[in-house]
């Protein structure tokens, strides 16, 4: 057969597409619709990696100079501290800016540089300053928005940042002195393991996808079919009907691309109003791999020919109607078994081939192999339905009435069922890639966040100023409790030693008892106390001798560094150097972990102990505990500290600390999956919404004798779960295979066998939830009009 | 040409096929199979037969002693075999009925400002009473029951529709009328 | 004509959108009895049915069914009503293409509660009573359209109901067929007592009732009762 008639029969299809009437119009918006989702999402996904790369750039473009060590005042230098805060979870970005001659550089994004006590402020954060939410937040960033910052200066449209000129920031206080911005980050490449996850993470997402562009290029096939019964009735072969088939399904996709990438356009615009999981980012960074871009726009074509080809096999048209082959092939098992084993062929030599320090790996062998799995995990779907469901007996009505439409008709279900086996079971696997990493990549912080829930450290002058501190947070609104100490060294007074090059040292902490028994385990402690706290080398920590050479019960030591550093600012000429005498009385006691989980060491006085006018540079480590009754209490503690201290830093005592990297991979794979676990919901949807529409008449006349709607509500509810909860014991089962597959590769063991539970809670929610939305159909289905006939 | 409608001649000629007969079995299968409404006389019998005689289509074939004329009985000739085959080749002619009793009625009564409906409604209940009837005789007879009333009700449905066609066009047939 | 209706339907109004399928339609039926309703197409015959077997609450109007006010009761109730009182017989697509004809035919009780063996038990008898026994395993879809309409009638007539709604039950089939479920829905429904409404518009399967009424223009003309 010749090319010209391939040519002739597609378009007469394609036209058949548009200009068939209501129905055929109707067919062919449905088809563009589903496939246009699923380019759109495809083209999405092409472009994450750029997405995730300019956010990158936009970080480094920003950021301080720091190559360049710039050690004493120019005329454009600056001083320069990030100060982030945490605004009703929300992390606010600030930069402060202190120019100590008059042409400091402009900091990016701005067109100018604030005047002392202004601020350039995101528009984002603008507009929080501006509404009530903000007020909280503005009391603890007391600048005057005075400009915005621009794009070239944010990492998104909705980050929240502020660019603020200072007059308090001093060489002691300051990350660093800059004289121009721009920061080349060298590219590090990502770890092996990582990329592991990365690869089969987007072949899980993406098939899915291309099963629902294949089902979607199917929407309304019995029309279709009666159509093309009618085209046979006027001459035209099997061969032909089927061409023309394709050409229809064809004219779907093309519309379907163009749909696809009008939504595409139109997200790209919405890639800024959204933050999903901390992803915010401009239209203009989120452009597709040209290459990736290029193959979606080439496949979905393709596929949606062969689809409708292969999707015709088991169907013969005939001129007075289709006939779909009375009794079925049976399906056989042996080739997707095949497949199947294809892919462990692919995967399991690589066992041990990924390692977690390595950073290369086979990247074709790894996609190749979970590819082949998932497919193959796919295609052993309807095998697994019919089979299944052929064991099934009659129970109750609205289950005979599911049962039985699944036995006549098992491949429908199974087919709309696909996209989920692939992307449970690709999810599954990488839960277990996940959990085996989490001891990697997670630390476990150690914090115990009963005992407090923030942290603070402010800067005081001496050490009134340091209790004064944590008197006002102690009577901050929403704090339950506080754990306070102002804190100095001591040093071992007299003259240096052999091989010494500075004064050994201790750190000290003053506060009341209860304070001092977050630190160590007291036995008694009552004011006048003084303690040596050692933590044995716990966490690292150096050895006791390290305490006690220094700070011994009697022992004399120097408040003050009695050999400071040449560039230190020098104490006032002729103060005596202050000492004090640690008492006899003194006891040593064992260190435990504070509240954020660290061991310290050093010594413990109480308040009566010791003259805290003497100490130096006195600062205060407070922690506080916040009451749960009151809503914004960790907003009230960071203002208060940001009252005391500009540059005081309030940290949120977490359980487990993640690495960056890792957490940006996890990012990645929970929105994706989310949207295409949406996109199998929808394209199941459709297809039950279909049905119901195709049996109008017959519910109608169920109704008219009596039938309940919920017995109808529960058949459809059956009728999508059983073949779900098949494909998703499928998925488990596959899915926990795949992932031993991939750990052994990295030589790493299974840490939860339990880890596929979130994800069957997502299947048994898409039940819920087709099962609910198809409700208000069929309740307008089930009224009489149906059985109108005139 | 047409034949000429119901023909007895024919009918009992037709009988005779299948055996020589008395007049008296001639009659009692005649109203069985076809005499439903209108049972035949002797009469009607003898003139038929003694036609058919003088026709030379059927012979006597036998008198049984001491019996009145019906004791008489009568064979079919192979002209009369002949005659027989001519007829039911022959179409019958199909009744126009352009002349309808029910339509003059209507015109009528709409010319004198009647209600035209009101006799196709009692029509039409008139017709579905006698259909019900053939129907209800239809339900307890045997297949040529069966077959005798469907007859006559596809006829009696065919008047129907037209009483249905008409009453929908009442309105413009009494406009065409009074111009 | 003395004993008081089984179903009486007084003044039934009922539109779709603007346009009015019922005006004012009186209709009544004695246990019993079959009673055709005829018409031409679109005088609100379906609708009128449709009313009074509960499936449609009219705008306007009064349904009666064996002292019960019809157009009072819920929903539930009025499923609940025609699960054990009605019958009916459509003109096409009423049976699930997946069930088998017993399960079909079974289908009634079941949703009455009635354990499936015994349903099944009870549809087999009515298959056998409508001479389809033969197809009582296949499917719809393996069968012809007469054998089809039989089985509706015995999924109709299963659950002995005192009214048999009918629409247009041999819409979809040949003069013989047609003959042939008329015959043994009439058949069964004078054996069982059970009354039954019977939309048709066509005179030969009409002759089959005890009597007709005619709707026109949504209203019905119903000699017995009018006055």
């Amino acid at each position: 057969m010749s090319l010209g008639t391939w040519v002739r029969d597609l378009t007469l299809g394609a036209r058949f597409a548009v200009a068939g009437g209501r129905s055929g119009l109707l067919r062919t918006l449905l088809t563009a619709t589903g496939v246009g989702f699923g380019v759109s999402l495809l083209l999405l996904a092409a472009s994450f990696p750029n997405m995730l790369f300019q956010r990158e750039v936009r970080e480094s473009v920003r950021a301080v100079d720091g190559s360049e060590q710039v050690t004493s005042p120019r005329p454009d230098s600056f001083l320069h501290l990030g100060r982030d805060t945490v605004y009703r979870d929300d992390v606010v970005s600030g930069l402060l800016l202190r120019p100590e001659g008059d042409a400091p550089p402009v900091p990016p994004g701005a067109d100018r540089f604030p005047g002392t006590g202004e601020m350039l402020v995101s528009p984002a954060l603008g507009e929080l300053l501006d509404s009530p939410e903000g007020a909280l937040l503005k009391e603890r960033i007391p600048y005057e928005a005075v400009g915005t910052i621009g794009p070239a200066g944010l990492i998104g449209p909705a980050e929240l940042r502020y660019v603020a000129h200072v007059d308090f920031l001093t060489p002691e206080n300051l990350d660093g002195r800059g004289t121009r911005y721009g920061w080349s980050v060298p590219a590090e490449p990502m770890n092996a393991f990582l990329v592991l996850l990365v690869v089969v993470a987007c072949v899980v997402l993406l098939l899915p996808v291309l099963v629902f562009v294949a089902t979607a290029v199917r929407f309304g096939g019995e029309q279709r079919d009666r159509r093309l019964a009618a085209l046979r009735l006027i001459g035209a072969d099997t061969a032909t009907t089927r061409r023309i088939a394709a050409g229809e399904a064809l004219a779907g996709a093309l519309f379907g691309l163009l749909v696809g990438l009008g939504l595409f356009a139109a997200a790209r615009q919405f890639a800024g109003a959204f933050t999903i999981w901390d992803v915010n980012a401009y239209p203009g960074d989120v452009v597709p791999m040209p290459a990736l871009a290029a193959l979606v726009l080439a496949v979905v074509p393709v596929a949606s020919v062969v689809v409708t080809l292969f999707a015709l096999r088991g169907v013969v048209i005939e001129p007075l109607g289709v006939v779909r082959t009375s009794a079925p092939r049976r399906r056989r098992l042996w080739w997707r078994l095949l497949l199947l084993a294809a892919g462990a062929a692919f995967l399991v030599p690589l066992a041990g081939d990924v390692q977690v320090t390595g950073t290369s790996i086979d990247t074709v062998g790894v996609v190749a192999g979970t590819a082949l799995v998932l497919t193959g995990l796919t295609t052993l779907l309807p095998w697994l339905v019919e089979a299944g469901v052929k064991r099934l007996h009659a129970g109750p009505v609205a289950w005979q009435l599911a049962v039985r439409r699944l036995q006549l008709s098992s491949g429908t279900a199974a087919r709309a069922v696909s996209g989920i086996v692939v992307a449970a079971a690709g999810a599954i696997a990488l839960q277990m890639l996940f959990q085996a990493m989490e001891n990697d990549f997670t630390h476990l912080s150690g914090a115990d966040t009963t005992r407090a829930q923030l942290a603070i450290g402010t800067d005081a002058r001496n050490a009134d100023e340091a209790r004064e501190a944590i008197d006002r947070l102690r009577r901050t609104e929403g704090v339950s409790g506080v754990i306070g100490t102002v804190e100095s060294h001591v040093w071992r007074p007299g003259p240096l030693k052999e091989g010494e090059e500075f004064s050994p040292m201790a750190s000290l902490r003053v506060g009341d008892c209860a304070s001092l028994r977050e630190y160590a385990a007291l036995p008694s402690c009552a004011d006048g106390d003084v303690f040596v706290l050692l933590a044995h080398g716990a966490q690292g920590t150096p050895d006791d001798l390290f305490v006690t050479r220094t700070a011994r019960p009697g022992a004399t030591v120097a408040l003050r560094d009695p050999h400071p550093h040449p560039s230190a600012p020098k104490p006032p000429k002729g103060t005596p150097l202050p000492q004090w005498r640690i008492p006899t009385t003194a006891r040593i006691v064992d260190s435990r972990p504070d509240p954020t989980g660290m061991y310290e060491y050093g010594v413990l006085a109480t308040p009566k102990a010791v003259d805290a006018s003497l100490l130096d540079e006195p600062d205060t480590q407070t922690m506080v505990r916040l009451d749960p009754a009151v809503p914004d209490a960790a907003e009230y503690v960071r203002n208060t500290a940001a009252a005391i201290d500009p540059t005081a830093w309030v940290r949120t005592l977490k359980d487990t600390e993640r690495d960056a990297a890792f957490s940006s991979v996890r990012t990645g794979i929970l929105v994706g999956s989310t949207l295409t676990m949406l996109l199998v919901a929808a394209s199941l949807l459709v297809a039950t919404l279909e049905q119901l529409r195709d049996r109008r008449r017959l519910l109608s006349s169920l109704v008219a004798f009596g039938t309940r709607r919920s017995t109808l509500g529960w058949s459809v509810l059956w009728q999508t779960a059983v073949p779900i909860l098949l494909g998703l014991g499928l998925a488990v089962a596959g899915g926990l295979g795949l992932g031993l597959v991939l750990l052994q590769m990295g030589g790493q063991r299974v840490e939860d066998w339990w880890g596929f539970l979130p994800v069957v809670g997502i299947g048994l929610g898409l039940i819920a939830a087709v099962t609910l939305l198809s409700m208000p159909v069929l309740w307008r289905l089930m009224r009489a009009d149906g059985l109108r006939t005139e | 040409m047409y034949s000429g409608g119901m023909s007895i001649g024919h009918t009992l000629l037709g009988l005779l096929e299948s055996g020589p007969r008395h007049g008296y079995d001639l009659k009692r299968a005649f109203d069985e199979k076809f005499g439903q409404d209108r049972p035949l006389h002797y009469g009607q019998v003898y003139s038929t037969m003694s036609r058919l005689l003088k026709n030379g289509l059927v012979v006597v074939d036998g008198i049984e002693a001491g019996g009145g004329p019906e004791r008489k009985r009568y064979a079919i000739t192979e002209a009369g075999i002949t005659d027989v085959a001519q007829w039911l080749a022959t179409p019958e002619k199909p009744e126009p009925y352009l002349q309808s009793t029910l339509y003059t009625k209507v015109v009528l009564a709409l010319l004198t400002g009647r209600g035209a409906a009101e006799i196709l409604d009692t029509q039409r209940a008139e017709h579905l009473r006698l259909m019900r009837e053939l129907t209800r005789r239809k339900r307890d007879g045997d297949l040529a029951d069966q077959l005798i009333c469907d007859h006559a009700l596809f006829h009696l449905e065919a008047d129907l529709r037209w009483l249905e066609l008409t009453a929908a066009r009442l309105d413009a047939l009494a406009e065409e009328i009074r111009r | 004509m003395s004993s008081t209706p089984l179903l009486r339907a007084t003044g039934l109004d009922k539109a779709y959108g603007p346009t009015p399928a019922l005006a004012g339609a009186d209709f009544a039926l004695r246990a019993g009895e079959v009673v055709a309703v005829m018409g031409p197409s679109g005088s609100g015959k379906s609708t009128l049915l449709h009313c009074l077997a509960g499936i449609v609450r009219p705008d306007a109007g009064t349904i009666t069914y064996d002292g019960r006010e019809l157009t009072a009761l819920s929903d539930g109730a009025r499923s609940s009503l025609r699960r054990t009182d009605f019958g009916f017989v459509f003109q096409f697509g009423q049976l699930v293409p997946e069930l088998t004809c017993v399960e079909n035919v079974a289908l009634p009780l079941r949703l009455n509660g009635e354990k499936r063996k015994a349903a099944e038990a009870r549809a087999a008898e009515w298959l056998a009573r409508l001479e389809v026994d033969a197809v009582a395993d296949k499917r719809p879809g393996e069968m012809s359209g007469g054998q089809g309409q039989r089985v509706a009638v015995a999924r109709a007539l299963v659950t002995a109901p005192r009214v048999i709604f009918a629409d247009e039950p041999t819409g979809a089939l040949d003069s013989l067929n047609g003959e042939r479920v008329m015959r043994l829905l009439t058949d069964a429904s004078r054996d069982t007592g059970a009354a039954v409404v019977l939309v048709t518009h066509e005179a030969r399967v009409a002759a089959w009732s005890d009597r007709e009424v005619v709707v026109r223009d949504g209203s019905v003309r119903d000699a017995e009762w009018a006055a």
